[in-house]
């Protein structure tokens, strides 16, 4: 062998082990996504497993903490009028895009007017509708975008003004709606931009590999400016819509984090994996709702001898088995700015028995009794633990003579029978999407007339009570937080005194977390940067 | 040859027409539609949305805006999977789900051969009775029990193979989908093949070639095995368009890139554009299996193309 093959032969096989080595030190976290991301645009995501990736591909002006609280993210700090009404945000001078680019003022004026472009048809436009003119202007009532209230004073100072003052306006821009974009970006590749090869973020990873109906794959972001405190290198996110298959391939070390598994296995990660099922309250609320625009669920008696004969008690650790807290009121417990005693009806402190037999009365007081039993029929859609709930429930409400007829339908044809009023009772739920108490009491404000068609929107049941829509409208109006979260609380009891609809548990997010894996801090939003993570072989 | 041949491909075009017409009807008056999530939209964002996909268009120009689509190739956008045109999903999950189907087609048809042969010829002995076991209960358990099991067995336990997921241009990923897909289809073969060698080994020439005093192992190669495949040949067809088309469950539990499992997750999401096209496609392979078969059948017996 001449002296240049083996050079060359001991050149490769020490880059080959350099390789090798560098490959092992990179930290590569698997996360169990669950669904298939429809989108990676901002403006077109719809789902928590959406967020999970978008969420590290870009930074909002403020961006989540490890407990999913708002911090600053790409603005390093911001001021607030006295009024509630203008909101400047200087940006972090170290802030860049993933191809070096530096992060501009601009691209967030770029942002909300592609957001709100009628054109673009975001889902969750709405969620932004706070900032000044953007209702409008997604109506295509302004064509002149410049009208937004957002706007660049100079490369690093943006300022947002509000149409109201909105206290939890913050919360709200850490939603992915709130990101900013890249209009050259966007414009040069059209339908494509958000593949591998084109995306530019602003997050902490970028996206290097999308396979659809498999995974995604994305590494550190170099422009990122805490590219140094990042401790793990590569994230895969894999597609694990087949909980059973996920939680197998956690049990082999496949995957290092799940973001959901099966209910019934709960015991036996408990007993096998201890510590490692991680069940925690969530903002959201499992609830049935009640058709109140027409006989016999526009009688109030009738809604409540139903909620009162709901045991809740059994439905999350008997019914589900995962725990779930038994729900009175409407707003989650651990909500923002809604401090004061939660909602809890004095009914729901009496032994069973004497809730039956209250029931009962109610009941026999309308002309129905179990010889004479009142008909209705329950929608839900079809998913097991709904219907495990619901055939619970249609034993509860037999003995105070009512008979259920159950009927499910797939997600679509559920939803559009609860929209079009065609139901008497109705399986729903609601997570939060910003932590504060208006997002879940606005599902119970009378619809709103829109060119002659009465629009109810989320108010399936279609309750209504001029009171309630008053003291929410004052609420909205209200500066001082403790005020509004005073009038919020009025709203809430007056809705669940008149049973507007029948709350039963409020939702727990269900992760499996690996030993391996600290900084995943269970959070009422479930939300878990993995920019706090960090990961030990 | 080549008239009958032309003769069906021509009969094949109306088929495929019938079906999209008839398909995209159907899809439209179903309750419920592609933005109907759990959370109703503002009724502005709804319009522009429906006006974004055409949808806010008379019905039946819709279909001729579809249908125009079709013709130059495009399928349109899919309503659901929004970063992906439908043609773009299909190149990118066709491949694999028609790999995935191949390598199954391949191992279930060769493992269920041996098996069938094997178990005729031990005839109501141990190993007979064994793979006539294995064989049934491959048929019986359903995919997704049986996927799971062996996930357990093979990922879990003994740690030999990954559980799931994918990657590309490792063989390992591989193993157990292409297992757990071929196991009916082999199933089947092999039942066929046990039964058709039975036969054969009981006609009058096996028993000549016996008395000639042939060894087993050339009676089998020479005189029985020809005649006792000719009903597997002629489930080959059918087994492979079901093997294309029947991937979902096992792209679903090993999440795979294939196609299969958008079959039926758009169509509970009314995703029209990818229903459409992973319907269009489908229709396109089993029709085209067909007549592959039936052009072969042609060739092999003149008497089918005079029909």
């Amino acid at each position: 062998m001449k002296i240049t093959q083996v050079l060359k032969a001991v050149t490769t096989a020490g880059a080959l082990a350099l390789m090798m080595s560098s490959a092992a030190l990179a930290v590569t976290l698997n996360l169990g996504n669950g669904s298939e991301p429809g989108s990676l645009d901002p403006h077109k995501a719809s789902g928590d497993w959406e967020n999970r990736i978008i969420g590290e591909l870009y930074e909002g002006l403020v961006a989540e903490d490890a407990q999913a609280n708002a911090i600053a993210g790409q603005a390093e700090s911001w001021t607030i009028s006295d009024d509630g009404l203008v909101y400047t945000f200087k940006l972090r001078a170290d802030a860049n895009w993933s191809d070096g680019v530096p992060v501009t003022a601009q691209n967030w004026v770029d942002a909300f007017q592609r957001l709100f472009d009628p054109k673009t048809a975001a889902e969750y436009a709405y969620l932004q509708f706070p900032i000044k003119n953007a209702s409008k202007i997604n109506a295509a009532e302004i064509t002149d975008f410049s009208q937004l209230g957002v706007k660049a004073i100079d490369d690093k100072t943006l300022e947002i003004t509000l149409e109201a003052s909105t206290p939890f306006f913050l919360q709200a821009l850490t939603h992915y709606t709130g990101y900013p974009i890249r209009k050259d970006i966007i414009e040069k590749f059209g339908d494509q931009w958000t593949q591998p090869d084109n995306i530019v973020g602003n997050g902490p990873y970028k996206l290097v590999e999308w396979v659809p109906g498999s995974y995604l794959r994305g590494v550190k972001s170099d422009t990122y400016y805490g590219k140094d405190n990042l401790k793990i290198d590569e994230v895969r996110w894999d597609n694990t819509e087949d909980l059973t298959a996920a939680l197998n391939r956690y049990r082999a070390g496949e995957l290092d984090i799940l973001t959901d598994f099966p209910a019934d296995q709960y015991k036996f990660l408990q007993d096998n994996y201890p510590g490692q099922a991680h069940v925690a309250p969530f903002l959201g609320i499992y609830y049935y709702v009640l058709n109140q625009s027409k006989p016999p669920l526009d009688n109030v008696n009738i809604r409540k001898a139903l909620s009162l004969s709901v045991l809740r008690d059994v439905i999350g650790p008997d019914v589900l088995g995962t725990g779930e807290l038994p729900a009175y009121g409407w707003v989650p417990n651990g909500t923002a700015n809604y401090e004061g005693t939660p909602y809890a009806p004095d009914w729901a402190e009496w032994p069973y028995d004497q809730r039956v037999e209250e029931a009962k009365k109610l009941m026999a007081e309308a002309g129905y009794t179990p010889e004479n039993p009142l008909k209705l029929q329950l929608r839900y859609n079809t998913n097991e633990n709904h219907q495990r709930i619901a055939v619970a429930i249609t034993d509860m409400w037999k003995q105070i003579g009512v008979q259920v007829e159950l009927f499910n339908a797939e997600t679509a044809v559920h939803y559009d029978a609860l929209r079009a009023g065609d139901f008497q009772v109705g399986r729903a739920g609601w997570l939060m999407d910003y932590s504060d108490a208006s997002n879940t009491l606005d599902l119970l404000k009378t619809g709103t007339t829109q060119e002659g068609v009465m629009n109810w929107g989320n108010n399936y049941g279609r309750y209504s009570n001029p009171d309630f829509d008053s003291l929410m409208d004052q609420a909205s109006k209200e500066l001082d937080l403790v005020k509004r979260s005073d009038l919020l609380h009025q709203a809430e009891a007056k809705a669940m005194d008149e049973f507007a609809a029948i709350p039963i548990y409020w939702y727990v997010s269900k992760n499996v977390v690996s030993p391996k894996i600290t900084g995943f801090e269970d959070n009422a939003k479930d939300i878990n940067r993995i920019r706090w993570m960090s990961k030990s072989e | 040859m080549f008239g009958y041949a032309l003769r069906r491909v021509l009969t094949a075009i109306p088929i495929v027409l019938i079906t999209i017409t008839v398909c995209f009807f159907i899809l439209r008056l179903a309750p419920g539609g592609p933005f109907d999530g759990e959370r109703a939209l503002p009724p502005d964002v709804m319009k522009n949305l429906r006006a974004h996909y055409n949808l806010d268009q008379p019905l039946i120009s819709q279909y001729f805006i579809y249908l125009g689509g079709v013709f130059r190739g495009d399928f349109g956008p899919s309503m659901v999977m929004e970063d992906f045109s439908v043609s773009r999903l299909i190149s990118i999950g066709l491949p694999f789900t028609l790999m995935l189907g191949f390598s199954a087609f391949v191992v279930g048809t060769v493992a269920g051969m041996i098996a069938g042969a094997v178990a005729a010829v031990q005839q109501n002995k141990w190993p007979d009775y064994l793979l006539v076991a294995i064989v049934l209960i491959g048929i019986i358990i359903p995919n997704f029990l049986m996927a799971n099991l062996v996930q357990l067995f093979f990922g879990v336990y003994l740690r030999w193979l990954p559980v799931g997921g994918y990657q590309p241009g490792s063989i390992a990923h591989l193993v157990l989908p292409v297992l757990i897909l071929s196991l009916p289809h082999g199933g089947r073969v092999a039942r066929l093949v046990r039964g058709s060698m039975i036969e054969v080994l009981g006609t009058n020439y096996v028993r000549t070639a016996r008395s000639k005093g042939l060894g087993t192992r050339l009676i089998l190669a020479r005189h029985a095995l020809k005649p006792a495949l000719l009903p597997v040949v002629s489930y080959l067809g059918p087994g492979l368009s079901y093997l294309l088309t029947g991937s979902l469950v096992v792209e679903q539990v090993f999440a795979l890139p294939g196609i299969g499992k958008y079959f039926i997750s758009a169509a509970l999401n009314r995703d029209y554009g990818l229903v459409l096209g992973t319907t269009i496609l489908y229709v396109f392979i089993i029709l085209a299996l067909n007549l592959i078969v039936d052009v072969l059948y042609a060739w092999l017996d003149p008497k089918v193309r005079y029909r």
